[in-house]
């Protein structure tokens, strides 16, 4: 569970906003004995569960600078370590690693950048005028996401080699369409998102700039934008790694080898050779991961917390 | 906090905010003009091949556009363009498609629609009886357009470009150069004659699938040295809605129930063409055995997967934050921040890793089980052990999901309970399975029945440990013993022996999507999250 549970977690929010945040002190009326015990059981319960969560990172780690193929049973640090891997993986013209990974941070970069754009404009107008329809408006967008967007797959598939016969850039092997189908599949959720955050700004700011003469445009663009920065950032950052993270779509909708994102190009490549090519894998896969880890461990705290106390603020 | 000026500001808007927006206007229109008369263009293509729901799709759209662009009274929805737009093109119309095809023969062979198909058929030519034969000499212009001199058996000479009609040639043309022996001219005004070298280079690639000549006087090369005059082969006829054969005679009439056009012996034109055929789909796939079969068993499969991938990560997740929810244990946040990593990587490198790890060649897991115990499993070949494979995959990606949430759960129940249980004389254990598990499932629940929804399609983990792999044998269509039912669809869409089956493999998308709906439906209602949510509009 990768890219799709990144929404779940706000609908986790809506559940428990109105649970006490209350830590609970479990350590009573315990004796000393009982508690020396528990210890002991929590440090053993850490070092299995380390070694389960963390013993793959650390086995990748170790294949990719272990430039022999023998990987069965090598040492963590090889005796030869070397970095001719990463050499090996940026220099192979078969496998261009370099452009794979341009096309990712492209297509999850533009990706992200319209989606918050796009999801800006429609959350505020949510958020801030009444107009028939648009309770229903609301939940349609969020029954229509009940669809998996996976399930549609064959007929995007379909419709975008439709589309591209008569218009290359946005076709089947294309990125304009890749970048189409991504946002299509996380715009509802992004929208009850971020109209949550826009709710909790307060409607007197509005009201007052109108009692300014201003226009709604003006309003949004010099007040509420300003103070709605923060879950833009939040929202385009997870958009750009549940883009950069997606495998399916590109792998069904990108056919060669120079439009691959690095997620398909990965795979394919070890896919094909599976024994031959794992030192070189196993650098582009530490590459590959590291920004994504980085990023969740920086947001962590927003993730679970933050942005959705923010969201649910009625 | 729901503003009441707000409201009242609403249709009415000042004169300030008019005049403001007349450059804007102006930006809006022009804006408008472009996507409108793309559109049009574009509609119009549509129409033109019998692409009636693509169509059909841009219409709608583009009306929706204009509609809430150019009335006052729309103004909210204009902000929404963008968001309107994409949500019809690329979430609503695919699931329409999904729906429509599933009725449909929509599969290789049966691609084109209707309109499209007679027209490729119509590209079919042949070289009819006392055709005329000539020989030919080609000129190439520097912008690389050919132009034939062809010479037929009573010695006229031809000129011949593609897409006009053949000119004689007479003496009076200009622009000759001189002729050689055979009475070909060296050179002709801005065209360089090709010499065999040349010609050999390109004949297959650029020179023989030109048309020179205009329809239905087609003249195309068939050797190095013979060009023939050819003429279309097949006719369609709207009014019989049939095609004639005029090389054999044979008239094909469009059969609408098989989508092909068929001659009274049975013959069939290639390409098919698509045609709608009710519940065929559905029909097939439960009254074929060969189908049935597989289907059936990657249902139950899909299920398996799905509770177990669910109970599995939830019941590792509540124990470790259950472990960690002491504040008197240093170190936990650290802790907890690096059992993180295994859900903060991509999950395709993450699942590439244990396939590496438990390769049978080079595998830490695979080579360490044959020193210790001797034996180790087929971990990608064998159905029982794929199968574990996948699930303990799964659970090092999932677990440190529900260790969040059931984290974030716990702090949520409050302390007093427990003391209370306390005095009343209740072990740790009674605790645990009478009040935290029950308060916490209140809280997780629905996130439980999303995490069940997520897996019963996690399609990513399927198919990049073993893409669905053992195969099942003997089956009709290609299946494997871990496919779940999307990566079956997969299957039938893309990697099928006998050609993609698209409509049969959205009828099981659908089937899949009803199963979905249906949890869904039940996650709202019964645990009151759609009154929340509709509450929280």
């Amino acid at each position: 569970m990768s890219e799709q549970a990144v929404p779940k977690r706000n609908g986790f929010a809506w559940r428990l906003r109105a649970t006490s945040v209350r830590a609970r002190a479990s350590e009573g009326r315990s004796t000393p004995e009982q508690r020396r015990r528990r210890r002991l059981g929590q440090i053993l319960v850490t070092i299995l569960v380390l070694f389960f969560a963390l013993f793959p990172i650390v086995w990748i780690i170790s294949a990719s600078i272990n430039p022999t193929s023998n990987m069965a049973n090598q040492a963590f640090i090889p005796p030869n370590a070397s970095v001719a891997n990463f050499n090996d993986l940026l220099n192979d013209p078969l496998h261009p690693f370099f452009l794979w990974m341009w096309n990712s941070v492209k297509v999850a970069a533009i990706t992200s950048v319209l989606a918050v754009f796009v999801t800006m404009l429609t959350a505020y107008a949510f958020s801030r005028f009444r107009f028939r329809g648009r309770r229903s408006l609301l939940l349609t967008i969020l029954l229509i996401q009940v669809f998996p967007n996976l399930l549609t797959m064959v007929a995007l598939f379909l419709f975008l080699r439709q589309i591209g016969e008569y218009f290359p850039t946005f076709g089947l092997d294309s990125h304009g369409g890749l970048i189409m189908v991504y946002l299509g599949t996380q715009m509802g959720i992004n929208i009850w998102l971020m109209k949550g955050y826009f709710d909790t700004i307060p409607r007197d700011i509005d009201e007052s700039a109108a009692v300014d003469g201003a226009s709604h445009w003006q309003t949004f663009w010099s007040l509420i934008f300003p103070l709605v920065r923060p879950v833009l950032a939040v929202v385009g950052v997870l958009a750009f790694v549940s883009t950069f993270n997606e495998f399916i779509l590109a792998r069904v909708l990108l056919r060669s080898t120079e439009q691959f994102t690095l997620m398909v190009g990965l795979y394919l490549f070890i896919d094909q050779n599976f024994g031959q090519n794992w030192g070189v894998f196993a650098a582009g896969a530490l590459i590959g991961a590291v920004p994504t880890v980085i990023i969740y461990t920086i947001l962590q705290d927003y993730i679970v917390s933050g942005l959705t106390a923010g969201a649910v603020k009625g | 906090m729901k503003g009441k000026s707000t409201e009242a500001r609403e249709g009415k808007p000042s004169l300030a905010s008019l005049t403001s927006s007349l450059p804007r206007l102006a930006l809006r229109l022009a804006a408008l003009g472009i996507i409108d008369s793309f559109s049009i263009l574009l509609i119009y293509t549509f129409i033109h091949d019998g692409l009636w729901p693509l169509a059909a799709l841009i219409t709608v759209t583009t009306v929706i556009v204009n509609v809430i662009n150019l009335w006052e009274r729309f103004y909210p929805l204009r902000w929404m363009s963008g968001a309107v737009a994409i949500i019809l093109l690329f979430v609503l119309y695919p699931i329409i498609f999904t729906v429509y095809t599933a009725f449909t023969n929509y599969s290789d062979g049966h691609l084109l629609t209707k309109v499209q198909s007679i027209r490729r058929i119509g590209q079919d030519t042949f070289l009819p009886e006392g055709g005329v034969v000539y020989s030919w000499t080609a000129f190439r212009s520097p912008e690389g357009e050919f132009l034939l001199w062809l010479s037929d058996a009573e010695g006229n000479a031809y000129l011949a470009r593609p897409g006009e009609p053949l000119a004689l040639v007479t003496a009076d043309i200009p622009g000759m150069g001189v002729f050689d022996e055979g009475g070909v001219p060296t050179a002709i005004e801005g065209y360089a004659r090709l010499g065999l070298v040349d010609i050999l280079s390109i004949l297959d690639s650029e020179l023989a699938p030109l048309e020179f000549g205009e329809p239905p006087l087609i003249i195309k090369i068939r050797s190095v040295r013979e060009a023939a005059q050819l003429q279309q082969r097949y006719d369609y006829d709207e009014e019989s809605d049939a095609i004639t054969d005029r090389l054999t005679g044979i008239v094909y009439p469009a059969n609408n129930q098989t989508g092909f056009f068929e001659s009274a012996d049975g013959a069939a034109l290639n390409p098919g063409y698509q045609i709608t055929i009710g519940l065929g789909n559905f029909e097939r796939l439960l009254s074929s055995p060969a189908l049935r079969g597989p289907f059936i068993q990657i249902f139950i499969w899909t299920i398996v997967f799905a509770i177990v991938s669910v109970v599995s990560t939830f019941a590792l997740g509540l124990f470790l934050a259950l472990v960690y929810n002491d504040p008197t244990f240093r170190g936990r946040k650290i802790i907890r921040t690096l059992l993180i990593i295994p859900y903060a990587m991509p999950g395709v490198i993450g699942i590439l890793i244990w396939r590496g790890m438990l390769n049978q060649h080079f595998g830490v897991i695979a080579a360490n089980m044959v020193t210790f115990l001797g034996w180790s499993p087929g971990w990608f070949t064998d159905p029982i052990w794929s199968k574990v494979g996948i699930l303990l995959v799964n659970l090092w990606l999932g677990f440190p999901y529900m260790m969040l949430i059931c984290s974030g759960a716990l702090q949520g129940i409050p302390t007093d309970i427990y003391e209370a249980a306390e005095v009343d004389g209740a072990t740790r254990w009674q605790a645990f399975w009478r009040i935290t598990l029950p308060l916490l499932l209140v809280a997780v629940g629905p996130l439980l029945i999303a995490s069940f929804t997520f897996n019963f399609n996690n399609f990513t983990v399927i198919y990049a440990y073993n893409e669905g792999r053992p195969p099942i044998p003997d089956t009709a269509t290609p299946a494997g013993y871990t496919d779940i039912l999307i990566s079956y669809t997969f299957r039938l869409a893309f990697e099928s022996g006998r050609g993609a089956d698209y409509g049969y493999a959205n009828a099981i998308t659908i089937v899949i999507f009803l199963i979905v709906a249906s949890i869904t439906i039940f996650q709202y209602r019964f645990m009151g999250m759609w009154e929340e949510v509709s509450e929280n509009v």
